[in-house]
């Protein structure tokens, strides 16, 4: 497991996971929108390298969405693998995050 | 493998001693030319007629001969056959000395095999250099000569390896099932180094997946990439792995052991009998077309992807196209041997004359061969040119299919563990220390036709290993994951319990029973924490607040039951599956 975030000259910060994403990451995944060096505009959960997603991920999600404002938050969940979807969708995320 | 050394004699260079037969009755006019030559630094033998030029030239194989015409006993012209008959296919340039002056003499010389010839009295200046010129014609022939034998060496040596290499490739390749009765197919036995490639497996919960792979290239380059393809394809699509998962295992394999410029333009398609089905992907092959027998008519299926092996997972596309068929309805795949088959008049067989052929043929069986016969004859076929491949595969009812299915179908099915039950306890070294739920999904994957299910096994498993962990064993609360702060005090705690912990454990009971198409599993998490009012605080619903609570109403909707036992530190899951779902 593995977490890079990369912020954008448009103000978006990417955050990508790697591998599982599961209790153990919290930290990391916490850090990477937590340690910026200026508050960004929305966010970009980049899953493409994601294989798997726990309930403990679920609510790091949730974590991040208060993190960037809640229901005025903007974040956007990409490149979802049909597992990862599967489980977004059961929980009902895309009433709370934008998933493509 | 050795490189054949094209290597071409050179003319220039230190002059070269060469042994020369001079073969004259006359004393004098001999001995005049054996002093010339002798000069030019060349080894002399001289013999006074003709019988006598050839014992010399059996014991002495000179490099060249200068033979009189007129000699006593065997003529030089009876020489000069003799001579040409024991060298065989070795180039000796036999060049004739003559005081005949009239053409047809001079003709006979020629026609009785020599290259050349010699008036007397000899000219110095000529005579060294007709020596030279064919010294060098005599390398030259030599260096083809050497060149041509050590081409039909290397190519039987390849044809050997080839053999070999072919030998081994059948042994390590799973004979699938090509041979069922629904499919027909094109492929010379040598196909593999011509770099194309039809592979066919029954898949562990019915239906079939079908392969066409052409490799750029021929040869060992296209067979190389044909054995990691046909491994992954078989080894995956057993253990009921998704089209998908296949064609990317098989992209991500191929990327990495080919050369760039070297890839494999295939099909491949999962037919699903039960749903009278195809899902299809293409990439960089042909067209594939679909005949659909109720109203004979043709549709056209394109690539839309590019060949395996040229981009990495991360830009490879798995998505598909799917058709419905009917019974009867068939599915036709090539390399573009077939399509671009050309005739004398450099014309392709093309698309157009694959329609006229099916257009013309009324009995959809029939089609096959006719279209067989149709390149083959449009080819020409003057030679064995092999590079035609083509599979048919007939959407057909499972039950139709007699005994070749029901047998095969019996094995695929029958072949894993189905109806067992095992209990895994973990105890504290083993919870501090190791993760058990890739071994647990793993030993469940043996379970032939599981697979497709591995990823909701899998979330059903950590949710209930988590909570049974977390919350009964080291004893958290999600209470405490009410806040950012408190979610991450949450995993810290976690962590340290954890390496704190000498006692408690948790159990696993595994239970799989099969029923008629697919199985029961059973999975009951124990742990030795005290256990939760569960009635109270049990939830159906799934909920939008808090940063807790969301993995058993996400396993919930996977399962037929999710159920606490008393004193709530057991839960009970009941996980019904299906073939083909």
């Amino acid at each position: 497991m593995a977490i890079w975030s990369t912020e954008a000259s448009s103000g978006e910060l990417t955050i990508k996971i790697q591998g599982r994403f599961d209790f153990s990451a919290h930290q990391e995944f916490r850090d990477a929108y937590e340690k910026v060096s200026e508050e960004p505009k929305g966010y970009i959960v980049d899953m493409k390298e994601t294989t798997y997603l726990d309930s403990s991920a679920l609510g790091m999600l949730l974590l991040l969405r208060d993190h960037a404002g809640g229901d005025n938050s903007h974040i956007e969940i990409v490149n979802c693998n049909p597992d990862v979807k599967k489980i977004l969708t059961i929980s009902n995320f895309e009433q709370l995050f934008t998933i493509r | 493998m050795d490189t054949v050394a094209l290597t071409v004699a050179s003319s220039e260079g230190p002059q070269e001693v060469l042994r020369i037969l001079i073969a004259d009755d006359n004393d004098s006019d001999r001995l005049i030319l054996q002093t010339i030559v002798r000069k030019e630094g060349h080894t002399v033998y001289t013999a006074r007629d003709g019988q006598e030029a050839i014992d010399i030239f059996r014991e002495q194989s000179p490099d060249i001969v200068l033979l009189d015409a007129l000699m006593p006993n065997v003529d030089g012209f009876q020489a000069a056959r003799t001579i040409k008959a024991l060298a065989g296919d070795d180039l000796v340039p036999i060049i004739f000395l003559t005081s005949l002056r009239d053409a047809t003499s001079l003709a006979d010389c020629l026609a009785a095999g020599g290259l050349d010839f010699l008036s007397k009295p000899y000219n110095r200046i000529i005579l060294q250099a007709k020596i030279k010129a064919f010294a060098s014609m005599r390398r030259l022939h030599e260096t083809v000569q050497r060149q041509r034998d050590e081409i039909s060496l290397h190519n039987d040596r390849l044809i050997h390896e080839q053999e070999v290499a072919k030998q081994v490739f059948d042994n390590i390749a799973h004979p699938g099932c090509i041979d069922a009765p629904n499919i027909k197919y094109l492929l010379s036995p040598m196909a593999v180094f011509n770099g194309d490639l039809v592979l066919a497996s029954r898949k562990p919960s019915g239906g079939m997946y079908v392969f066409l792979g052409d490799f750029t290239g021929h040869g060992l380059p296209a067979a190389i990439g044909a054995m990691p393809v046909s491994e992954i394809f078989y080894g995956m699509a057993q253990k009921g792995f998704s089209l998908q998962d296949i064609l990317r295992e098989i992209n991500k394999k191929l990327k990495r052991i080919l050369p760039v410029g070297v890839f494999c333009c295939a099909c491949m398609y999962d037919l699903s009998f039960r749903k009278r089905s195809a899902e299809v992907w293409i990439g960089g092959l042909p067209d594939v077309l679909v005949y659909r027998k109720g109203n004979r008519t043709i549709e056209n299926l394109k690539s839309r992807h590019l060949p395996l092996g040229v981009v990495d997972n991360d830009r490879f596309k798995n998505e598909t196209t799917v058709i419905q068929l009917d019974f009867g309805d068939k599915i036709y795949l090539w390399s573009d041997g077939i399509i671009e088959a050309t005739n004398d008049q450099g014309e392709m067989f093309g698309e157009d004359r694959v329609r006229d052929v099916i257009a013309s043929t009324p009995d959809a069986e029939a089609i096959f061969s006719a279209i067989e016969a149709a390149v083959e004859k449009h080819a020409g076929r003057g030679e064995q040119d092999d590079d035609y491949t083509m599979v048919e595969v007939t959407m057909v009812n499972e039950e139709d299919m007699g005994e070749y299915f029901a047998d095969r179908g019996k094995s695929f099915l029958a072949g894993g563990p189905k109806d067992w039950s095992m209990t895994y306890e973990l105890r504290p070294q083993t919870l501090r220390e190791f993760n058990p739920l890739p071994l647990i999904t793993h030993l469940l994957m043996e379970v032939p036709g599981l697979r497709p299910h591995s990823g909701k096994i899998y979330t059903i498993l950590s949710e209930l290993y988590s909570n049974a962990l977390e919350h009964g064993v080291l004893g958290l609360h999600s209470e405490l994951k009410a806040s950012a702060d408190g979610f991450a005090r949450y995993y810290m705690e976690r962590t340290k319990k954890l390496s704190d912990l000498y006692e408690g454990s948790v159990k696993f009971y595994v239970d799989h029973h099969p029923v008629k198409d697919g199985g029961v599993l059973t999975i009951l998490v124990e742990d030795t924490g005290p256990g939760f009012d569960f009635k109270s605080k049990e939830q159906v619903s799934h909920k939008t607040e808090g940063y807790s609570g969301r993995g058993i109403p996400l396993i919930r909707t996977m399962c037929r039951s999710v159920r606490y036992l008393e004193p709530g530190n057991k839960v009970e899951v009941v996980f019904d599956w299906h073939v083909d779902v």
